[in-house]
């Protein structure tokens, strides 16, 4: 009787606060999780105005379900730990009905328990190692088939010099190592030796590259070489400005690139960079309608709210439109589920489609949470703006489980049932 | 009939002699439009017989990305007005014209075609230049072009450089005595690039005498390139050794002779590397005729706006937690986040920009396989120059005299007349001033961000402790030696084993001596 007196209670209180909260929100609270301060500050700060662009363009336009868009902005600090807690917070404390936020791998994983344990909505907008699939994320940056691999492709055909040594140099984290691994996998099934790869790593925030660029130039005497780098945001500067010096031009040996894109660039005098390579979903200078008109929209919007560094030069990037896509896809999929709901978000959300800046029309996958997107490999320019020298000819559908690491044929390609 | 005629002319043109064969529009557009292969197949052809001048144009403008195509005219752009390359003349621009976009192999191609036009400039220094590299592309389709040029050669380092592309091609000769011939040649350029070839050929050679001269070169030349090697990890350390010491001077001052445990050094390098930013700027913007010149105005810009702010710090914090270092520690950690938000406010979280003056972009090629970059080698006297002022400054002049009298023995100094809160700021100043020259030098080889100070200031006081408190020949002695020995364990264990060993080294070493290499000796020690 006690018991029975018990549930009651509790779902007379939730139904009253069901009816509390549907009367007092004539607002959706959404999250932006990002970091705004800390060394993770200069990628992210772009991405937490875009997600603010995003929404104010969605509420001008009438909201979602006839309601206002209300962002909920949190600075993580670049401190991890730190973002888990303010998730906690976002989804306690402010009710949001998802979140839009993360940059590096390290905060994803550390804010995913979060959000499994209380069953809501993450979107991640940047390009990771795979080797996840949660219910509660959709991802909307690449899944290493979709960078890393055609980039690798790319240099071993005839256009891309035909490299037939590799260096595969990264910052000692999750995601270099990762990828990589998947490289030096995909390099000995194109049967490349493992003499012909060097792999090297160095610290966060790594500052003097003599040593590595030494090594590299040393390397690359023993056959037409090239670099893959998963060198993180901020100790690109130092590696392409010792790599210029030391005169290591890209017709002799082609670095490419998976976290330099036109941001990273404002910081470098891209002269002597010419010709290096980046591969990336998207770039600035794809040209086409809706990336014009998108790139308008974001120059005005710097230029009106006078972003340090964007108003006198705005840049787009390739996880600034993933952002973009992620939060328009949500708004479809809650207006095609009617509702908020996390469960019923997630069920409308396969299968939407959205066009995108970068030309081609984004499909979110039926089950395993990834956009199926389109590769894009661009060379440097003097301007600090990329030429797009290989694209895919349609979208390609993500692996989060990459075939080139053992005992991932055996995973399947969807979230796993809680 | 029109074949006939076509024949006809032909032959006409190819019974003058001396005619150079001119660039035709249909030559010009397939160089400029269409898949790779198809283009460098047109280059080839347009290059392959005494091709005109207008053809070394064209070609000139493809690599400096001054070409635009329509869908039948290839036309080059310049400073916006458009020319026709066949016949030089000045056009409108029409709409829908694209620009051509090379890649690298492209622009690989495009720049071996030149080479292959310059072997015969006029000027020996371009010959030269065009010689050197064409080796890297060096074929047996090339080699009649390069007898040709060696025929009327008469500068001897060009003549050499042409016998060496000559000897790569002969290396897999027939004969196996035009292959020792050309072993022989190659020897003695003992660069990595011979190094790939005779490696290349060892591994196909039959012959034993061959095989037998080609081990014994590799060998030689691998002598030669050791040297090179070595001298290149010597110059990397006491490279990094320069950074630490410029660094860690500032430091020495301030936390060295005043016990100021200042934790925001290193934003007040970065405020000199954003002083810098800001020089660069202006001259870009009023002089850009002297842009070059802005990094040496930038220095003592640098140096004053940190000194100021150094200044202002030491007046208003500082000065009232003397001898209180744990919350000195506190109070300045606290500045340094104040100072990297406003800075964040200010310009912005992401990196700006600061570009190497044209006088320190690309480097010195002391060896075969070492360039020594400029911007290195400046950096290394600039941390020296640096070095020589603070020590005039502290032993020579009347304020140096007064800091270390300060410092040794407040009480004393200050009944001897020395206005001692003067002296202090003084001195906090000139620290930080030093600490602006190195964000000022910072600028040159890495990020300008609001973060930059973070990424120095573990390195700049573990100089400081490990040199010695309070003496500035430990603390050269101390960024020196750790920059080698980092230097030195990066190229044998990697980047981040490498910077573990130091940090274990540095520990061990304060265990062991914790005054550091050079203490200071007398009664002041204690202070």
């Amino acid at each position: 009787m006690r018991h029975l007196t018990l549930k009651t209670l509790t779902a007379a209180l939730a139904v009253a606060g069901l009816s509390f909260s549907a009367q007092a929100a004539d607002t959706i609270k959404v999250g932006v999780l990002h970091a705004l301060s800390g060394t993770m500050a200069i990628s992210e700060t772009a991405l937490k105005d875009m997600a603010l662009m995003t929404i104010e363009d969605i509420n001008a336009k009438g909201g979602v379900l006839g309601k206002k868009l209300e962002p909920v902005i949190i600075d993580t600090a670049s401190n991890w730990p730190l973002a888990a807690e303010k998730a906690k917070q976002l989804i306690g404390q402010d009710k949001v009905a998802v979140t839009f936020g993360c940059w590096t791998s390290v905060c994803r994983k550390s804010v995913l328990p979060v959000y499994e344990e209380n069953n809501a909505l993450l979107f991640y907008p940047v390009q990771y190692e795979g080797e996840e699939l949660s219910k509660n994320v959709f991802y909307t940056g690449a899944a290493p088939n979709q960078q890393a691999i055609p980039a690798v492709e790319y240099l071993m055909s005839e256009d891309g010099g035909e490299a037939k040594r590799w260096v595969l140099l990264g910052t000692d984290y999750v995601y270099p190592r990762t990828a990589n691994k998947i490289l030096r996998a995909f390099l000995k099934a194109k049967g490349v030796d493992d003499k012909d790869i060097m792999e090297t790593y160095t610290p966060f925030g790594h500052s003097d590259y003599q040593t590595i660029v030494a090594d590299i130039k040393r390397f690359a005497a023993g056959g037409k070489t090239a670099v893959v780098s998963t060198i993180n945001g901020d100790s690109n500067v130092p590696f392409y400005k010792e790599l210029g010096n030391a005169g290591l031009k890209a017709t002799d040996v082609p670095v490419v690139a998976f976290s330099v894109g036109e941001e990273e660039l404002r910081g470098l005098d891209p002269k002597p960079l010419e010709g290096h390579l980046a591969a990336w979903n998207y770039f600035m200078s794809v040209k086409n309608p809706t990336n014009d008109a998108w790139i308008k929209q974001w120059s005005d919007y710097a230029k009106a709210k006078r972003l340090p560094g964007q108003s006198t030069k705005p840049l787009t990037n390739d996880p600034m439109e993933a952002t973009y896509v992620g939060i328009h896809m949500w708004k479809q999929a809650v207006e095609k589920a009617g509702s908020v709901d996390p469960d019923k978000v997630i069920a409308a959300m396969a299968g939407q489609s959205f066009e995108a800046p970068s030309g081609f029309t984004l499909t979110m996958d039926e089950k395993n949470h990834h956009l199926h997107k389109p590769v894009l490999i661009g060379e440097i320019r003097g301007d600090g703006q990329f030429n797009v020298v290989w694209k895919t000819a349609a979208p390609v559908k993500a692996q989060p489980w990459s075939p080139y690491i053992e005992g991932n044929d055996k995973k399947k390609d969807e979230p796993e049932k809680q | 009939m029109t074949g006939y005629l076509r024949k006809l002319a032909l032959l006409a043109c190819l019974a003058l002699p001396g005619l150079s064969h001119a660039l035709a529009p249909d030559a010009a557009l397939a160089m400029a439009k269409g898949d790779s292969n198809s283009r460098i197949a047109a280059m080839q052809a347009a290059i392959a017989d005494d091709p005109d001048e207008r053809t070394a144009a064209f070609l000139r403008a493809l690599a400096a990305n001054e070409v635009v195509v329509t869908d039948d005219r290839a036309l080059i752009v310049r400073n916006g007005q458009a020319q026709d390359p066949v016949s030089g003349e000045t056009l409108a621009l029409p709409a829908g014209a694209e620009s051509v976009m090379n890649n690298n192999r492209m622009r690989g191609a495009i720049s071996a075609a030149l080479a292959a036009l310059d072997l015969f400039a006029a000027d020996a220094g371009q010959r030269l230049k065009a010689a050197q590299a064409m080796r890297q592309s060096a074929s047996a389709e090339r080699l009649p072009l390069v007898e040709k040029a060696l025929a009327q050669e008469t500068d001897s380092r060009v003549k050499q450089a042409l016998e060496q592309i000559r000897a790569s091609v002969q290396l897999n000769a027939e004969l196996p005595a035009a292959r020792l011939a050309a072993i022989d040649t190659l020897a003695a350029d003992a660069s990595p690039a011979t190094r790939l070839l005779l490696d290349e050929r060892l591994a196909a050679e039959s012959d034993d005498q061959v095989r037998s001269e080609l081990q014994r070169t590799l060998r030689k030349i691998d002598d030669r390139l050791a040297w090179g090697e070595r001298l290149g990890v010597a110059f990397t350390g006491i490279s990094l050794g320069s950074i630490l010491l410029l660094v860690a001077l500032g430091l020495a001052i301030t936390y060295g002779l005043m016990g100021v445990i200042n934790m925001a050094h290193g934003e007040l390098m970065m405020i000199g590397a954003y002083a810098t930013y800001v020089v660069q700027d202006l001259f870009r913007q009023y002089l850009p005729g002297v842009f070059d010149a802005y990094l040496l105005a930038a220095i003592p810009v640098a140096f004053l706006a940190s000194a100021l702010v150094g200044a202002i710090l030491e007046r208003s914090v500082i000065r009232f937690l003397y001898g209180r270092p744990l919350e000195t520690l506190l109070a300045t950690w606290g500045i340094s986040l104040i100072l990297m938000q406003l800075v964040r406010t200010v310009f912005g979280a992401q990196n700006v920009a600061v570009e190497n003056p044209s006088w320190m972009s690309g480097g010195w090629q002391a060896l075969p396989n070492l360039t020594l970059p400029y911007n290195r080698i400046i950096i290394i006297g600039f941390a020296f120059a640096v070095l020589a002022l603070v020590a005039w400054i502290i032993s020579r002049t009347r304020m140096g005299l007064f800091v270390r009298g300060v410092t040794q023995n407040r009480p004393i100094a200050s009944c001897m007349g020395v206005n001692t809160a003067r002296v202090d700021t003084m001195a906090f100043a000139l620290g930080s001033g030093i600490a602006g020259l190195a964000g000022c030098a910072l600028s040159q080889v890495g990020n300008v961000g609001p973060d930059l100070g973070q990424s120095y200031i573990v390195d700049s006081f573990m100089v400081v402790v490990l040199g010695g408190v309070g003496q500035l020949a430990g603390t050269v002695y101390a960024a020196l030696g750790l920059g080698i020995l980092n230097k030195f364990l990066e190229g044998w264990t990697g980047a981040v084993l490498a910077k573990i060993a130091v940090l274990v080294f540095i520990i061990a070493f304060i265990q062991k001596r914790p005054q550091g290499l050079f203490a200071m000796k007398g009664r002041s020690a204690e202070a």
